[in-house]
């Protein structure tokens, strides 16, 4: 159009446009901004690997800078999927090669990442900067003294909860003494035994790194080398310790304390693995300026916890064992009144009988004491309707509440009631509920609840719940801004599904395993829904060869516009027109 | 009650909803109605025995002297990952958490994972391996290895050296295998195979 603004003037009015929705709302309003979109666009987030290619990708988006990509669904964290069934970033990091060579950033969660593909990245990327691979697997420690070795600026190295196989050698050592660039560097997932090569590599590598200010160390690393890596980083943001026990000597207690005191600005600490309470009084001098505390490696007990914890006032974020039972969560209340996230991991799963006096009077005092609480993460053994009121009735601003009640079907424990009423009155009252984790003894009443108050729910967790086909149908039919649902082992079957086929167009994906959802019901799905992909992965061989009528084990449906995946396994097979007609 | 008879309609309705069967017809077909409501069992009777996937309520798991019987686990319950497990008390390592290492075999197109601590000793586990990937190894002595087979089992240990299955104590053996390899008899000469 003749009185629009060069497409120079607009691009840099779109360089100010970061959030991906906003991107995507700009390049709905006409074809020419679609066009000039698409060419300034720098970074992209794809959750889910498989909804397209990387072919469409780089068709569309010529010049990206940052990649973000996720492969499996969520329940791979609980060994829900099994091995093999995909999420690989080779075909990515080839095509990504060739199409971007000043590509920068490059984020996977949950991806299965080869030793080639590191060394691909490391090699086709010349200016590339920041490497995050969270809950990946598949590489090893060979695969990262290639990216340490050639990427000459790298400034992020995050391995957060990445599967790595340790094979010796010395990849810290492949980091040249030229490379000075480093802000953050997370290997905690690393191994338990390291080479006193290894440990002065990188003692060498904080040294001569003046911009880290991120630093997670492995559990290899001693207490009391933790001292001098500190007085090498002062400007440390983020620390997360290694081992944090050792022979109690005085001197390298002092050594550590003084080490912490110069580090004035350290906001977040984890770590602590193995954790002697005697040790901690070393970082008192810092806990004044903390807002993220992550205990959840270090088997403390309550007394200590809460003598650390009252330290930290203006706390944000506290991640722990229930070690600190109920009392500790009390004093937390007392002390903590920034607090915004807590999760409360169990340090007994298995246990018949509770190890800890931890029951929802800790997450009842937490609601009332901390005004800012939104997001929690609690495992406990017993809970009650009133305690949910109570805690729905406080906290009105909660985004994320996720409850697990360890043993499944758990009832009210004073009444004996299902504990539909309770969550009916957290989605209830807190409108701004994103996500949500289901526990404890359901009915179909609590999904009826969920779909018709939840309406800015974008994740919700089922587990051994519902009575019948009405409690999803609840869900798919009532919850209007659901992108991810993921059900184990509940009655749900074809009914709720295929009545909501079209809803699942509208969501990132859907995880049903050990539910009633019949082949038949799958195949039909596939056939008549062609921007979906069906999933059915089942370990016991063929959907068909047995009856139809049959419930699948596990189904994974997602939208797609690159339609059936090429890489499955044997086990996974994508209900497709095609599909269905070979099998009829 | 009014509400879910509503909803019975509503899913019935025919218009818009995919269904299975001829139009008309108001249920599904052969829907298969397991009282799977109050129990984790699965009423199929095709489970394969050896399958790993999940583990029933009913199912017995193997007990150490002197300790009650741990709670059956279901796979993937509580959701907690495996490397926050890994940290635990370690007293409750090998007793009551699974202790899952992968499993190949040489020539097979993908891995299996299983839990070493549901099998109580290696004629268990190898027996176990044999029925997963279909093969058999014959005789184990403890100077000729597995002798006659067209597959030895090995692991890997802590050390990161391949062992032949079989050669260290069994509790020896589950706390420092950490994946399994099936390999093919050839290629496993010199640690003590006579093919």
């Amino acid at each position: 159009m003749a009185y629009s603004f060069p497409v120079e003037v607009l691009e840099h009015i779109f360089s100010f446009i970061d959030s991906d929705n906003d991107r995507n709302a700009v390049s709905l309003v006409c074809k020419s901004w679609y066009e000039i979109e698409r060419w300034c666009r720098r970074k992209i987030f794809i959750g889910n690997c498989y909804a397209v290619t990387p072919r469409i990708m780089i068709r569309r988006f010529p010049e990206l800078r940052s990649v973000s990509l996720k492969g499996k669904p969520h329940f791979a964290d609980f060994n829900l999927v099994p091995e093999g069934w995909g999420g690989y970033v080779d075909p990515w990091v080839l095509a990504m090669g060739r199409a971007y060579p000043f590509l920068e950033e490059l984020r996977l969660k949950r991806m299965v990442v080869s030793d080639e593909a590191l060394e691909m990245v490391s090699k086709s990327f010349k200016n590339f900067k920041v490497l995050v691979l969270s809950s990946c697997e598949g590489f090893t420690t060979d695969g990262l003294a290639s990216i340490a070795a050639n990427c000459r600026n790298l400034r992020e190295l995050d391995l957060r909860e990445s599967d790595v196989e340790d094979l010796g050698g010395n990849w810290l050592s492949c980091f040249p003494e030229s490379c000075t660039s480093l802000v953050s560097l997370n290997i905690s997932c690393l191994g338990s035994d390291w080479s006193l090569q290894s440990l002065s590599a990188l003692e060498r590598l904080v040294g001569r790194s003046p911009n880290l200010r991120r630093l997670r160390l492995n559990r290899a690393v001693p207490l009391d080398k933790l001292a001098n890596l500190l007085r090498r980083a002062p400007q440390l943001v983020e620390l997360g310790t290694g081992t944090f026990s050792s022979e109690l000597r005085p001197d390298v207690f002092s050594n550590l304390s003084g080490a912490f005191s110069g580090c004035k600005e350290l906001k977040a600490l984890s770590g602590f693995w193995d954790a002697v309470p005697s040790h901690l009084p070393a970082v008192y001098t810092i806990c004044s300026g903390l807002t993220s505390l992550n205990l959840s490696d270090a088997n403390i007990q309550s007394s200590d916890l809460v003598k650390l914890i009252s330290e930290c006032q203006n706390l944000q974020r506290l991640w722990v064992f229930d070690y600190i039972e109920d009392s500790g969560l009390e004093a937390l209340a007392e002390s903590c009144k920034n607090l915004q996230e807590l999760r409360v991991f169990p340090s007994d799963p298995y246990a018949m009988e509770p190890n800890v006096t931890l029951t929802e009077q800790g997450l009842v005092a937490v609601s009332e004491g901390c005004p800012k609480l939104e997001s929690v993460l609690y495992f406990c053994r017993q809970f009650t309707n009133n305690a949910l009121f109570t805690i729905a009735k406080n906290r009105p601003n909660l985004t994320r509440f996720r409850l697990c009640i360890i043993e499944p079907r758990t009832p009210d424990y004073i009444t004996l009631e299902p504990l539909d009423a309770g969550f009916g009155a957290i989605v209830q009252n807190c409108k701004e509920l994103r996500r949500l984790s289901l526990s404890g003894l359901l009915t179909d009443r609590v999904f009826e609840h969920i779909g018709t108050h939840a309406k800015k729910l974008e994740m919700l967790s089922i587990a051994f719940a519902g009575d019948s086909d009405l409690g999803l149908y609840h869900v798919l039919s009532g919850c209007k801004s659901l992108r991810k649902l993921e059900i184990r082992d509940c009655p749900f079957g074809d009914k709720a599904l295929l009545a909501n086929a079209a809803k699942l167009e509208t969501m990132r994906s859907l995880w049903m395993s050990s539910c009633l959802v019949s082949f038949e019901a799958c195949k039909l799905l596939g056939q008549k829904m062609p921007r979906l992909n069906v999933e059915v992965i089942d370990e016991r061989g063929p959907p068909d060869s047995r009856p139809e009528s049959y419930p699948v084990e596990k189904l994974y449906i997602y939208r797609s516009v690159a339609g059936p995946r090429l890489d499955m396994p044997a086990f996974v097979w994508t209900m497709d027109e095609e599909l269905a007609l070979r099998l009829s | 009650m009014e509400k879910s008879e509503q909803h019975e309609r509503d899913l019935n309705f025919a218009g818009t909803e995919l269904r299975l069967g001829l139009p008309g017809i108001d249920d599904l077909k052969k829907q298969v109605q397991p009282s799977a409501n109050k129990s984790n069992k699965r009423s199929l009777p095709d489970m394969n025995e050896n399958c790993t996937s999940e583990l029933t309520g009913n199912t017995s798991t193997p007990q150490k002297k002197g300790h009650p019987a741990p709670k059956a686990q279901v796979v993937g319950w509580p959701p907690i990952r495996s490397f926050r497990k890994n940290c635990l008390a370690k007293k409750n390592e090998a007793e009551n958490s699974g202790v899952y290492v992968k499993v190949s075999m040489d020539g097979a197109p993908y891995l299996r994972k299983i839990d070493l601590n549901i099998y109580k000793g290696y004629k268990e586990l190898v027996k176990a391996l044999e029925d997963m990937f279909k093969f058999s190894v014959g005789g184990f002595s403890e100077r000729e290895g597995y002798n006659g087979s067209e597959y030895v089992p090995t692991y890997e240990d802590k050390d990161g050296d391949w062992m032949l299955v079989g050669d260290v104590p069994w509790d020896m053996f589950i706390s420092s295998c950490k994946k399994l390899r099936i390999m093919k008899g050839s290629e496993a000469r010199g640690m003590g195979c006579v093919v």
